[in-house]
């Protein structure tokens, strides 16, 4: 299973596998990580699922979609490097990403 | 202080269907929100988008979902309570005492929580001091456009409400648009108007990074992608983020909660508490989905344990709404 680092705002750092096709988001959720809400359930209608991406990585994702950069422009402090964590969908080529939680969600 | 057999929190999908389940019933609800409509998410988040899940309705968007809940609810008129927050829960006897932000006072034998996510507020800003300045010199919304009457004004944000408002108050104050990238979510001929009138100074790729003032605002410092930073001379900040769900005052009501949700026995959707149920995206269980249709289903289970507790000398009958002359009067069917 590939495994995905996350990096809380204090520098604590987490490593899971996660099942091929679920998203991050998802990944966190059912593995109790901190650091993402995900209020609306990975509809990307709530920003609060906000991560961001490690450079190398980040390069490496399928694009934003229509609607994914609207709602980062509501997130918490947004960057280069922002993506929505529910619709990053987990896959060998995504074997061993990083991604860092914002300091909070709203 | 109003009375009634139940107590509705929340407006969405599902707590309207819980008037519907409570009224073929005989029962009486109250039904408040901090929203200033009916529809929870499907109104607040995606009223255009369709949803395909809803048993027997092939496709219908948010907005038409939450019209027809409304209209099937009808019969029962029941009064709902825009505009404000439900904060705290007290018991008295058999009986919970119910109250609002506007200090509304409600007292019921039930209260349904079909709060979702929790109350929706608008999404606010979180650089230093933002706070301090809310309500004075930091809107979210606005009442009164006078106040901004030949002021130094920066709006943040880049979907309709920062591209309208700024469109509109260019014609009285000195007006700056912030926006964080070069597109904008909003409707491109507002844009396109404003570009064209010229009064407007748009500034884009860059976020506030700071607010300078004593007792009101005098500049903010805003910084783009590479750190660089730039002052805006500013007496008024108005900011356009959104709305947020913000679980609030819910988690202090002494129920068992799980993270951001609340245990439920799925028997009758009974909380810990005897009397308060929570059903819809609030509730949880072995099993949850986070579905409309989920929630209807669980509404219609909490409905029969809120009679037995409303009508306690009286017995609860299934029916059929097919069959049922007692509820086809309660929704005034005209039988032929
Ligand atoms: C983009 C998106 C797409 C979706 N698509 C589907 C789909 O296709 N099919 C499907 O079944 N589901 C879908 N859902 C999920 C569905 O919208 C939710 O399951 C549903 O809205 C839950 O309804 P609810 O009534 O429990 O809560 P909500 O709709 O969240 O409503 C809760 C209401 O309670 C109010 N409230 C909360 N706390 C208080 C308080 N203390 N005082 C006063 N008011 C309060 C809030 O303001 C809000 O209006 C989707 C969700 C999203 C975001
Ligand atoms: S979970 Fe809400 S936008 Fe991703």
């Amino acid at each position: 299973m590939p495994k995905i680092t996350y990096i809380d705002s204090s520098g604590e750092q987490r490593t899971i596998d996660v099942q091929k096709g679920l998203s991050v988001m998802e990944g966190a959720i059912q593995n109790k990580i901190p650091g993402i809400d995900a209020d609306c359930g990975g509809g990307m209608a709530c920003a609060t699922c906000h991560v961001y991406v490690k450079e190398e990585w980040f390069n490496k994702l399928p694009k934003t979609q229509d609607g994914e950069q609207d709602m980062i422009d509501m997130a918490f402090e947004p960057k280069k490097n922002s993506r929505l964590s529910c619709q990053l969908i987990v896959s060998d080529e995504l074997d061993g990403m990083v991604v860092t939680t914002p300091s909070k969600q709203t | 202080m109003i009375k009634t057999d139940v107590v509705i929190v929340g407006a969405g999908p599902v707590g309207l269907f819980a008037v519907h389940q409570l009224g073929i019933k005989g029962l009486k609800s109250e039904v408040i929100d901090n929203l200033d409509k009916a529809g929870g998410q499907c109104i607040e988040l995606y009223p255009d988008k369709p949803i395909y899940d809803i048993a027997g309705i092939p496709e219908c968007t948010g907005e038409e979902l939450t019209k027809n809940l409304l209209d099937q609810i009808k019969p029962f008129k029941t009064n709902f309570h825009f505009n404000e927050r439900v904060q705290e829960i007290n018991s008295e006897g058999d009986n919970w005492i119910i109250k609002t932000s506007q200090n509304k006072v409600f007292s019921s034998p039930n209260i349904i929580i079909a709060g979702g996510v929790g109350s929706f507020e608008p999404r606010k800003l979180s650089v230093k001091d933002a706070e301090k300045y809310e309500g004075k010199n930091i809107f979210y919304s606005i009442s009164d456009k006078n106040i901004f009457r030949n002021k130094k004004i920066s709006i943040f944000g880049g979907g309709d409400s920062a591209l309208d408002w700024a469109l509109e108050l260019s014609k009285i104050a000195e007006v700056t648009l912030i926006h964080r990238r070069e597109e904008f979510r909003g409707a491109p001929h507002t844009l396109n108007q404003i570009k064209k009138e010229g009064k407007v100074d748009i500034k884009t790729k860059f976020q506030i990074s700071s607010i300078s003032g004593q007792n009101n605002i005098e500049s903010i410092n805003i910084k783009n992608d590479d750190g660089k930073e730039t002052e805006v001379k500013t007496d008024y900040i108005l900011s356009f983020f959104g709305l947020i769900m913000k679980l609030g005052p819910i988690a202090e009501w002494g129920l068992n909660m799980d993270k951001k949700t609340i245990k439920v026995n799925t028997e009758n959707f009974e909380t810990n508490k005897k009397g308060i149920f929570a059903i819809g995206d609030i509730c949880t269980y072995p099993g949850k989905l986070k579905l409309i249709l989920s929630g209807f289903h669980e509404g219609a289970l909490a409905s029969v344990e809120c009679f037995k507790r409303a009508r306690p000398n009286e017995k609860y009958r299934f029916e059929f709404t097919t069959s049922s002359k007692e509820i086809q009067a309660r929704l005034g069917v005209k039988n032929k």
